[in-house]
């Protein structure tokens, strides 16, 4: 009998592993052992009852007969027939009714789900950044162009909205000699301080990573590249639009503020995006 | 106490039916077993994780055992997850059973659909039960999704981030989708708790719902079953379900939760700690999702920047692949056993399951399909790939590009000329006959042949 033997052996470990495992929890418990415990009590258990089936209960295979899914004729037309009781088919005009009461119903009770979210209006169109905003670093402190170097990139948020989602920026500062400024956008640059939109214009998520040596910043989610010095233009990946750039200037203070809004909306592609919200 | 039951419920008549009935026995017929029990094991732990999960994003100050997050301001959530996995006895061994379960239950919902294609289960009268199951397998990853969001650290954000991004790319109707679904612009505050909501409510709800039909359909329809001697269209020939199968079940049961204790007791998964509170000015590289999203991901990354505006409506560029692409990968797999039809004319009933081999088409377009799905999960870690084999991420993302198209074009080619090799030459792939096989010939002498 070393069916026997071995189901028993099975369920002997099972037993001991449970009890091993109520004194692991009781003197503070511990991770790694807990799991093998729980998984030696599961196992064996399973183990054993398995040996069970394949060493003691041999049993010789069955044969069911396979009756035939489809209704007799005879009971299809009853059943056909039954729905006709109600003698629904006659009375047109009240099941139409019927039909059509219950479709508005429908439709009324699903509206509730419109106060799930508020319209979208304005929100993906603008964000918190307003003309003469001062540029704050994360710890809400103003920054003026001399207190970074070139090379060096900064997250910014307007003043009083650190934090806010839609309007992080990043702030690089390059070498004025190297920058090809847009039409338009000649002075957005002070000193050579540039901030884009920090929210890849592919899938959303923030563009964190700079590679000094060829000026591009890179989405870590999908590989987005935009070229800092060419006006934040997508050059690999799956982006397609530029960051939008964010016109800077300095105030009376010296201090970089924003000369307005960014001036189209941030962030991933909505259809009506080209629009006027 | 068997008489009052059966008094009052007729079990007996029932149970003497119900325990004789006969399942046919094959490994690969457990793979959905695994899947259910897989399924037992999710609902016992999540039920543990519940009752110490806060779903609430306001932010609190960490003060816990953690040492390096100290200090660190957080949600209520992710610090909740935190507790749990330093201060909760058995919290951190229950957290990492749940995920673990969580992605053997969807690779073995995968594995189990793989046989059921392969073998051409899900032909007449199965189409129905087909369905089902890809409403399963979508539950499934709907579950896996929202419980990878709950912890609400920096990766899980990033997840969810790209989600509302490809729900927001959809023509017309995303920004208002997108906005009643998360409840304003990303991030916003209330989506942990319906997120939380989801995943603890209305998936597991709708799961065991359908789990339910999906077996009713088995019982009323009967398990299929390999050719074999004395095996037809007309009989289904197997060990009944008292007490051969219920005892191998069991079993089965009991084996699986075990394995996926000692994995969640002795194989990290998902360190909350190591990846810091979620913030919506920050993403990290490499961030990768759990596997079975991981060919959404590498759909983002292959494909390639296409977004056009005509009539000032925009198209962008992640709503190919996220929201056409899976549009379509899924609504073929559903249509499957339709699409089959229509190509082969075969309306019959079949309760006799096909080997792979004996059809070459279905078997290649389902390496096919493989092939394509690996090829974008490889796809979405195209940056590990570059840092690991010190290749310029262009070239990888451009290589992978090219063989997301090649790849399953040959190794449906490759698998088609397999199948129809052996299907002739009656060889099994593994298996080989040892000897050489004689035929008599007319003279009465023997030859090989």
């Amino acid at each position: 009998m070393r069916g026997v033997r071995r189901i028993a052996v099975s369920l002997g470990v099972s037993m001991l592993a449970s009890v091993g495992l109520v004194i692991v929890y009781i003197s503070g418990g511990q991770n790694q052992l807990e799991g093998l415990l729980l998984g030696l009590a599961l196992g064996g258990m399973g183990f054993g009852i398995t040996l069970w089936a394949t060493e003691l209960l041999v049993e010789p295979e069955k044969v069911e007969e396979r009756a035939p899914l489809e209704s007799s004729e005879s009971d299809r037309k009853d059943a056909v027939e039954m729905s006709e009781e109600g003698q629904f088919t006659r009375r047109t005009l009240l099941t139409r009714m019927l039909g059509g009461a219950g479709a508005t119903l429908a439709a009324a009770l699903a509206i509730p789900a419109l106060s799930l979210g508020p319209r979208p209006g304005q929100d993906l169109f603008k964000t918190k950044w307003t003309p003469g905003a001062r540029v704050v670093d994360e710890n809400g402190r103003f920054i003026r162009p001399g207190d970074i170097s070139v090379e060096e990139i900064v997250t910014v948020f307007p003043e009083n909205y650190v934090g806010s989602s839609d309007s992080q920026a990043v702030l690089v500062k390059v070498d004025s000699d190297l920058l090809q400024v847009a039409e338009g956008r000649e002075d957005w640059v002070p000193q050579g301080c540039l901030a884009y939109s920090k929210i890849c214009t592919h899938a959303g998520c923030p563009v964190g990573l700079y590679r000094s040596e060829d000026h591009q910043l890179l989405c870590p989610c999908h590989q987005s590249t935009f070229d800092v010095l060419q006006a934040g233009q997508a050059v690999f990946g799956p982006a397609i639009r530029a960051l939008p750039q964010l016109p800077l200037e300095v105030d009376a203070d010296g201090y970089l503020v924003a000369q307005s809004d960014f001036p189209e909306p941030v962030g991933p592609s909505f259809w009506n995006r080209t629009r006027e919200a | 106490m068997l008489k009052w039951i059966d008094s009052r419920l007729g079990a007996a008549s029932l149970a003497r039916k119900g325990l004789r009935k006969v399942f046919p026995d094959h490994w690969s017929f457990l793979l959905g077993e695994v899947a259910l029990f897989c399924f037992v094991v999710l609902l016992a732990t999540g039920v543990f994780l519940t009752l110490f999960y806060r779903p609430d994003s306001v932010p609190v100050e960490y003060q816990g055992p953690y040492g390096p997050l100290r200090g660190q301001e957080m949600s209520a959530a992710y610090e909740s997850v935190m507790r749990l996995s330093f201060e909760v006895r058995a919290g951190l061994v229950m957290r990492q059973i749940h995920h673990w379960a969580a992605l053997v239950f969807v690779a073995s919902i995968v594995l189990h659909m793989g046989r059921v294609f392969f073998t051409g289960a899900f032909r007449r009268p199965r189409e129905i039960n087909w369905l089902v199951g890809i409403g399963l397998l979508l539950f499934a990853i709907g579950m896996g999704f929202t419980g990878y969001s709950l912890p609400d650290d920096l990766l899980s954000g990033t997840g969810l981030r790209i989600a509302y991004s490809a729900m927001l790319s959809i023509p017309f109707v995303g920004p208002y989708l997108s906005f009643l679904t998360f409840g304003g612009e990303f991030p916003t505050e209330g989506i942990i708790s319906r997120l939380f909501v989801m995943h603890v409510m209305l998936l597991p709800g709708l799961l065991i719902g359908l789990i339910t039909v999906h077996l009713a359909l088995i019982v009323r329809q009967k398990h299929t079953q390999f050719r074999g001697a004395g095996r037809t269209e007309r009989n289904v020939v197997g060990k009944p379900l008292w007490p051969s199968q219920t005892f191998r079940s069991l079993g089965l049961m009991l084996i699986v939760s075990g394995l996926l204790a000692m994995m969640g007791g002795l194989i990290q998964i998902n360190p909350v700690w190591n990846f810091g509170p979620f913030d919506a000015t920050i993403a990290t590289a490499p961030s990768q999702p759990d596997w079975y999203v991981g060919w959404l991901e590498g759909g983002m990354r292959l494909f390639p920047p296409i977004e056009f505006t005509i009539f000032s409506t925009t198209f962008a560029t992640v709503l190919w692949p996220g929201v056409v692409l899976p549009g379509i990968a899924f609504g073929t797999i559903a249509l499957w056993p339709f699409i089959e039809k229509k190509v082969t004319g075969d309306e019959a009933e079949h309760h006799l399951l096909d080997r792979a081999r004996e059809v070459p088409m279905r078997t290649a377009a389902g390496v096919a399909g493989i092939a394509f799905f690996a090829m974008l999960t490889i796809a979405g870690g195209n940056d590990v790939l570059a840092v690991t084999f010190k290749l310029p991420i262009e070239a990888v993302t451009w290589a992978l590009r090219i063989g997301l198209f090649a790849v399953p074009l040959i190794a449906a080619f490759i698998a088609y000329k397999m199948c129809v090799e052996l299907r002739s030459s009656q060889g099994h792939p593994f298996r080989r006959q040892r000897g050489v096989r004689l035929v008599r010939n007319a003279e009465g002498g023997f030859e090989e042949s």
